[in-house]
């Protein structure tokens, strides 16, 4: 099929509608962060800076952010460790089960997250284990497993295993084999998946709610303050900046993982 | 080759001098001797961490879900009953004349709607992206898309809370219409929320598909509506099934939406999240039913040869 210029207009334009709706309620926000208004009047009736000023180190989400990015660390952490042995045995090595396992890692985000939310709790509940700090950490590990796997095994497949034959025809052991040919190949790839690990842990709200106890995370002090109707004007700010950090990871995730390989 | 490979053997030659390519001594030579002589042991370094994780933890967790919305309520202390079990929870549930059932059909029909207004928003985008932005802006494309995959959740709920506001919001202020909190709302923000979920799976399909087959089709005398309708929509099903993984899954299980802009909408959701405290038992079981519907979504799709387009 050949598009004509006409055809090409058409589906740019509806890319742009498209498109136009992906980012038009996160601007919304921003533009709401700006507004003179205290309300949120619209269309805004002025532009200041104030609530920005105002925002910082007033309002209670330092609290939440530092639990927040303490909880998303210990996740990641765990992620990485238990994402890259997992892959590792289900790309180097065939037993039985192997299936069960791969499958059993994508199941906490291809089920409703209510689901493992609601498990998790049960599971809590039965053991007499009180929600705090550490069961946030296991509701979230278990399903950050996932793109830290996906990344590693990833990069495991696309590695061609001849240099490390090579290593060991030459006379390194397996550990140095490791240390020096196959982490280095690796290392990009887990750092990306460390990173969306990391992202999601920090996004997270519905297991969160079900394993958190009452210390909050930055997501449910969002969404506690909105539910309220609590200090929007810092809410607005609060969710501004929250944005604009969450970005990041995905330009650098982008070079990470197809910097080497797109032939640029 | 990557550069970086050559690299990494570049650094590993200094070492094998030391190494005089002999039999090592020490405990670490002994120890990778050892491991290479025991493949079984080796897996089992690797696999005892994730497998026990993932059984245990999870799989354990699942399991006693399951324990759990077998058991009653005691009726004095209104605590979990686990002297006995029984099938009540279950009976509730599926029950023809209670709520419940009908909740559940809702929500499907809510996931549904959602897959398919995705599914015609994310065509013309991926397609835009993957056939008609050259290589260079091709990637500029699917990071727009990922940026708002990323950004966060609950911010874009409340973005659209302040959209929807039947009061003073967005909506109705520029547009002097707007549905409201309620079901047409709620469809609106959870097909906004998993949208990129959706072009991205199409986009990779799409770039798997080979121009030429367009082209034989252009040759053959197809025109452009039917080589869309006969080559590239067959073609995209599986891509179009994994992304609707996504979109069904994640619009079956939220209940974080609901309460945002969902007004009075009950889904399965919110019924899991009013009972948690009050009636465990009861909270598990209607979250296992959404486990049959999404297994069932699940096993469709696979039939679909979504599992290969993940």
């Amino acid at each position: 099929m050949t598009l004509t210029t006409r055809a090409k207009l058409l589906l740019a334009t509806l890319s742009g509608l498209v498109l136009i709706v992906l980012y038009g309620p996160l601007l919304v926000i921003a533009v709401q962060s700006l507004n003179s208004s205290a309300a949120g009047a619209w269309p805004p009736t002025g532009l200041t800076f104030k609530w920005w000023t105002k925002a910082w180190g007033n309002g209670g989400w330092t609290d939440a952010l530092r639990y927040s990015l303490l909880v998303a660390l210990v996740a990641t952490v765990v992620a990485l460790a238990l994402g890259t042995l997992a892959s590792f045995a289900v790309y180097r090595f065939k037993f039985f089960g192997r299936n069960v396992i791969s499958f059993l890692i994508v199941l906490p985000i291809a089920l409703p997250g209510i689901v493992t939310g609601i498990a998790l709790h049960s599971a809590f509940d039965r053991l007499d284990i009180s929600l705090g700090f550490l069961t946030i950490v296991v509701g979230h590990a278990t399903f950050c497993i996932v793109v830290v796997y996906n990344n590693v095994i990833a990069r495991l497949r696309r590695s061609s295993p001849n240099i490390e034959e090579a290593s060991a025809d030459l006379g390194a052991n397996p550990f140095q084999t490791f240390a020096h040919i196959t982490f280095p190949a690796l290392r990009t790839a887990m750092l990306a998946g460390a990173m969306l690990a990391f992202a999601l842990s920090f996004d997270e709200v519905v297991v969160t709610t079900f394993t958190s106890g009452a210390r909050q995370t930055l997501p449910r002090w969002i969404l506690d303050n909105v539910f309220r109707g609590k200090q929007i004007t810092v809410v607005n700010v609060v969710a501004t900046a929250v944005v604009l950090l969450s970005i990041i990871p995905v330009w650098v995730v982008q070079r990470l993982t197809d910097g080497g390989s797109a032939g640029r | 080759m990557r550069p970086a490979d050559a690299n990494i053997v570049d650094a590993a030659i200094p070492m094998m001098p030391q190494d005089g390519g002999g039999v090592e001594h020490g405990s670490v030579a002994r120890l990778a001797r050892f491991f290479d002589r025991h493949p079984r042991l080796r897996l089992a370094s690797f696999l005892c961490g994730p497998g026990a994780w993932l059984i245990v933890a999870y799989l354990g967790s699942l399991v006693l879900m399951l324990l759990t919305s077998l058991y009653g309520l005691n009726d004095f202390t209104g605590k979990v009953d686990r002297s006995r079990t029984t099938l009540e929870n279950y009976r509730q549930v599926f029950s023809s004349n209670g709520p419940y059932l009908a909740k559940i059909v809702r929500t499907i029909g809510i996931a549904a709607a959602v897959t398919v207004i995705d599914i015609v928003m994310a065509l013309p985008l991926a397609f835009f992206i993957a056939k008609v932005l050259s290589h260079r802006w091709r990637r500029f494309g699917i990071v727009a898309v990922l940026m708002p995959l990323w950004a966060s959740y609950i911010v874009k709920g409340y973005a659209w809370r302040t959209l929807l506001d039947p009061a003073g919001g967005v909506f109705r202020k520029t547009f002097h219409v707007s549905p409201g909190f309620g079901q047409t709302g709620l469809i609106m923000l959870l097909a906004y929320l998993w949208l990129p979920y959706m072009v991205l799976p199409i986009v990779a399909g799409l770039e798997r598909l080979p121009d030429s087959l367009l082209a034989a089709s252009a040759d053959l005398g197809g025109r452009n509506t039917r080589t869309l309708r006969s080559i590239v929509l067959p073609l995209l099903v599986p891509a179009i099934a994994a992304g609707s993984i996504f979109t069904f899954s994640l619009s079956l299980g939220d209940y974080i939406a609901v309460g945002l802009v969902g007004g009075t909408t009950s889904v399965i959701g919110s019924v899991v999240n009013s009972n948690i405290s009050t009636n465990l038992p009861f909270a598990a079981a209607m979250a296992a039913a959404s486990i049959v519907v999404v297994g069932a979504y699940l096993t469709g799709a696979r039939r679909l040869g979504a599992f290969d387009n993940l």
